[in-house]
């Protein structure tokens, strides 16, 4: 019998995964098991783009239906894989189906963290993760609706930016004392609060929802001080956890993520898993992350790959991340967290163009790049190299980006 | 159907069918050819699917601007040819068309 390499979940790791499979010289089956409806498909459209309704379901396939048949890469659509039994090599589906497996990859991903609050069954009520659930905002939204988006999150941002542009009076809750608090320097906060305002958003930080009410649908949040705001969709962006179940009921070893190594490998040599789901030692930071990013899926997706045929290919990678909001482009190098200094280039105070680094010891950690392609991609080289820097050159919109590379 | 050329830092050339409306990017990983990247998927946001247009095809292919021209600017040996891919839509005037890939895209 023909070995068969099984890929459970169907988006962005796993449509690199099997292609990369096909590169790496697997040459038996490949079966590629997801619960959603669709091929795998970009999801950072999603908050962006699809939503708007400027691109379709198909503009944002990762890979047209021709490339997986041509590759002969099958797929599983609607269907959950219930039970991993590792003894016998086999899954079963919530079919029914019992199906077998040489190797196993795990791209389960990650699910939107569901707040448990009064009255969020209500239609109008909405996460932000998948196609489907963007189908039914988009049934939902017409200008001069009134939004409510709970956290101040990329996605809630990206999602604010989107439904503001569509002509929806939007307004934004955030827990926290200032939104994108968990990911970014006060400086950035400041950027983006401003810039939502100037927008026309309103943003309510500080400020917890403590119930949504209405007769059949949404119709309004009571928040954490008993003021209430009138709401005709609820949109919850409150972050994501990975999922992680399916690997732990099968014993594997699991710690906020599956624990893979550096080759992506779980605790079971046949086992690989790769993506949001994943915990994984990063050899660049000599720790253990769990990064929640598409490049992070596509790119331990290669190192499985890889490991599934056999060979060794060390996932090493700086990180980096993007959000796009109204006209400015986020690019974001490399993980600012442990930084003792944040020095500006440009002005964020009143433009809409800048640079925040992030240095520790005189080195760059991190830059976050608003509409800054040409620091973004020399902020990704001076994290690379490592070497020291003059802060006062990094600040000095007069010196070229590229010649802090010399 | 257009024809794309892909030719590879060593020389070697592939040539796929690439759909009118898709990007030359989509083209060159919807075939499996090695060399372009493309971490962001299309959103001009990361610069892994950079190639340089054969001299011949830059009246048609247009220039970079905007982020796209900043990014190339930082690429590994960027050159006046330099494009990102997935910023280039294909046409049927583009049938033909010749890309030459770096040999990394970091």
């Amino acid at each position: 019998m023909s070995e068969v390499c099984v890929i459970i979940g169907a988006s962005h790791a796993a449509a690199q995964l099997s292609a990369s499979l096909r590169t790496e010289g697997w040459e038996g089956e490949i079966l590629v098991i997801g619960d959603e409806a669709y091929l795998p498909y970009h999801r950072p459209p999603l908050s962006k783009t699809f939503l708007s309704g400027e691109k379709t379901i198909e503009q944002i396939q990762i890979r047209p239906a021709a490339f997986y048949e041509k590759q002969n890469i099958q797929f599983k659509l609607n269907t959950r894989v219930e039970a991993i039994d590792r003894e016998k090599k086999s899954l079963t589906l919530n079919t029914g189906e019992t199906i077998q497996y040489s190797k196993l990859a795990l791209c389960t991903g990650s699910r939107p963290r569901i707040l448990p609050l009064e009255g969020s069954q209500l239609p109008g009520v909405h996460y932000l993760r998948a196609a489907s659930d963007i189908e039914g905002i988009q049934s939902n939204i017409a200008s001069g609706k009134k939004a409510v988006i709970v956290g101040g999150g990329y996605i809630g941002l990206e999602t604010a930016a989107v439904l503001r542009t569509l002509g929806l009076e939007v307004t934004i809750l955030e827990m926290m004392d200032r939104v994108l608090q968990r990911v970014t320097a006060p400086e950035i906060s400041a950027f983006y609060h401003r810039i939502h305002t100037e927008e026309g958003v309103t943003i309510k930080t500080g400020t917890a929802i403590k119930a949504i009410e209405g007769n059949g649908k949404v119709e309004s949040v009571i928040l954490d001080d008993q003021s209430r705001l009138e709401a005709d969709l609820v949109i919850i962006g409150a972050g994501i956890v990975p999922n992680v179940e399916l690997a732990e009921k099968a014993g594997l070893e699991v710690d906020n993520g599956i624990l893979v190594n550096e080759l992506a490998t779980t605790s079971d040599s046949d086992i690989v898993a790769a993506g949001d789901c994943t915990n994984f030692p990063n050899p660049l930071f000599n720790k253990r992350m769990r990064l929640e990013s598409v490049p992070n899926a596509m790119e331990q997706s290669r190192s499985a790959a890889a490991s599934i045929c056999g060979k060794e290919k060390v996932y090493a990678a700086q990180p980096w991340f993007w959000s796009d909001q109204y006209d400015m482009k986020l690019q974001i190098a490399g993980l600012s967290e442990g930084y003792e200094q944040v020095v500006i280039r440009g002005d964020y105070e009143q433009g809409r163009s800048f640079v925040a680094w992030y240095l520790k010891a005189g080195k760059v950690l991190a830059a976050d790049c608003v509409n800054r392609g040409k620091e973004f991609m020399t902020a990704k080289k001076l994290i690379q190299s490592g070497v020291t820097v003059d802060a006062s050159k990094l600040a000095d919109d007069a010196i070229d980006p590229k010649e802090l590379l010399q | 159907m257009p024809i794309i050329n892909y030719v590879t830092h060593d020389g070697n050339q592939f040539e796929a069918d690439v759909d009118v409306g898709k990007t030359v990017m989509e083209g060159a990983t919807e075939n499996m050819i090695d060399g372009i990247l493309a971490e962001c998927g299309g959103a001009c946001s990361c610069a892994t699917c950079h190639c340089y247009v054969d001299e011949k095809w830059g009246q048609i292919t247009g220039t970079a601007d905007g982020i796209e021209k900043e990014m190339l600017e930082v690429v590994n040996e960027p050159k006046e040819t330099s494009r990102l891919s997935c910023q280039m839509t294909v046409t049927d005037e583009m049938d033909g068309l010749v890309v030459h890939l770096p040999e990394s895209q970091y």
